[in-house]
């Protein structure tokens, strides 16, 4: 759809592209025009799509949910609070079944992972070009050229989006073990584990294999957290991209990878909330 | 692809809705959630406690009926004692009554037959003294003779 009759190649790219505000290192801060602009831009630069989207999205769970948390009543719940009753206690249900420890931040922060990465996935089900397009006529209005107006309509396929959840959980890992065990404790976590010796000295030549060893699997926690959910959106959003470009054929295909999707994007926010629970289960309790 | 500034974005955006949640979507609707539990908690116990209430009250009444019938019959077994007292009582009284009356009659009877023993006894003399005077075809001086007749009257 990007300008007059693409080539898959083009279609497919000018569909992966976000659209990018940022500091050019020659035109100052604007849109990108191209996803080498884009590029130039460098660290300096966010993208519109995805922090709008992400936003919008969140702030419509926030609302709704609000909304009913303030007309909640002990008696019969109706429609709308029967559903936000279902989430709440699925949740709390998860939590509880996991975390063992006492925390106020742990169940809403899974309600909110859960609900909002599971609205920005939903957004996948969109047709691939309907929003796109309106977006290009938009820019169009504006006078911006449509080849260069990119849209990108899934939050979760933008790394920068699963990855700066994933390392908020991170950031709340590192800071439940030091509440928990202290400084000295994540240290010992870090270095202790998994050899140990009650020999000093052999205990001496452990700590930096057991710090790179350690160290890793800390880190992989929240890059194979932020990659996974990435990754799936990220290869459905693509399959149904080459699905648009088949011609007619693909109304039945599409209905059928859609209706595939709605199981993959609920249990990708799942397993990002499960994982997170678990996670921070796993720094609070004591080995 | 390229990692930039939507990574913070998203991080401030992703804190923020967390602590919109924690702060004023989580604790109203668990606390609707808790008091519900509670609600219906209650109400399961009110019923429970009712139907134990309810127990209680149809075995006090059945108490109270069964008393009841009691009572009943030992006024009913009275009120047979009683007629049958009474009964025997007017039995007796009647039967005083009669032998008194018998009594009373009798004595009367006596009376009245002694009574007729002296009328016929002053009778039978004077009729003695007037059947002599016939026989004797002279008179006799009652006073002469009084003392004799009377001693014929007190004979008879």
């Amino acid at each position: 759809m990007a300008g007059n009759n693409p080539t898959p190649t083009e279609y497919i790219q000018h569909h992966l592209q976000n659209l990018t505000f940022g500091n050019h290192p020659e035109h100052g801060w604007s849109i990108a025009h191209s996803a080498e602009e884009a590029t130039e831009m460098g660290f300096w630069a966010i993208h519109l799509d995805t922090l709008g989207w992400s936003i919008g999205l969140g702030l419509m769970f926030m609302l709704l949910f609000r909304k009913v948390a303030q007309s909640a009543t002990t008696g019969i719940p109706g429609g709308v609070q029967n559903f936000v009753e279902l989430m709440v206690e699925f949740v709390d249900n998860s939590v509880k079944d996991t975390f063992h420890g006492k925390s106020k931040l742990i169940a809403p922060l899974s309600l909110t992972i859960f609900c909002w990465v599971f609205l920005m996935n939903l957004m996948d089900l969109v047709p691939v070009d309907v929003l796109p397009t309106l977006a290009q006529k938009i820019g169009a209005m504006f006078g911006a050229d449509p080849a260069h107006v990119y849209f990108k309509v899934v939050p979760t396929t933008d790394v920068n989006a699963t990855l700066g959840m994933s390392l908020s959980v991170f950031a709340l890992i590192i800071f439940y073990t030091i509440r928990e065990k202290g400084v000295s404790g994540f240290i010992g976590e870090l270095t202790l584990h998994p050899f140990n010796s009650p020999n000093k000295l052999v205990q001496a030549l452990f700590v930096p294999v057991n710090f790179v060893l350690e160290t890793v699997t800390l880190i992989a926690k929240p890059i194979s957290l932020g990659l996974r959910l990435f990754g799936n959106l990220y290869a459905g959003e693509l399959i149904f991209i080459l699905i648009a470009m088949i011609g007619l054929w693909q109304l039945p295909l599409h209905f059928t990878w859609a209706v595939f999707h709605i199981l993959v994007i609920t249990l990708q926010a799942f397993i990002f909330m499960m994982l997170t629970i678990v996670y921070l289960a796993m720094a609070v309790e004591k080995h | 692809m390229n990692l930039n500034l939507t990574l913070i974005g998203q991080a401030i955006a992703f804190a923020f809705f967390v602590w919109f949640c924690m702060r004023f979507v989580w604790p109203p609707v668990m606390q609707a959630l808790q008091e519900r539990q509670k609600k219906i908690a209650d109400g399961l116990d009110a019923a429970s406690r009712a139907s134990r209430d309810l127990e209680l009250a149809e075995e006090q009444a059945n108490e109270t009926l069964r008393e009841s019938k009691e009572q009943a019959a030992e006024i009913l077994e009275q009120a047979h004692k009683r007629s049958n007292q009474m009964i025997d009582e007017a039995r007796e009284q009647a039967r005083q009554e009669g032998e008194r009356m018998i009594t009373q009659a009798k004595s009367e009877i006596e009376q009245e037959i002694n009574r007729a023993k002296d009328e016929l006894r002053s009778q039978v003399s004077r009729l003695a003294v007037v059947a002599a005077e016939r026989i004797l075809e002279s008179a006799i001086d009652e006073k002469q003779h009084g003392k004799l007749v009377d001693k014929l009257a007190e004979e008879l």
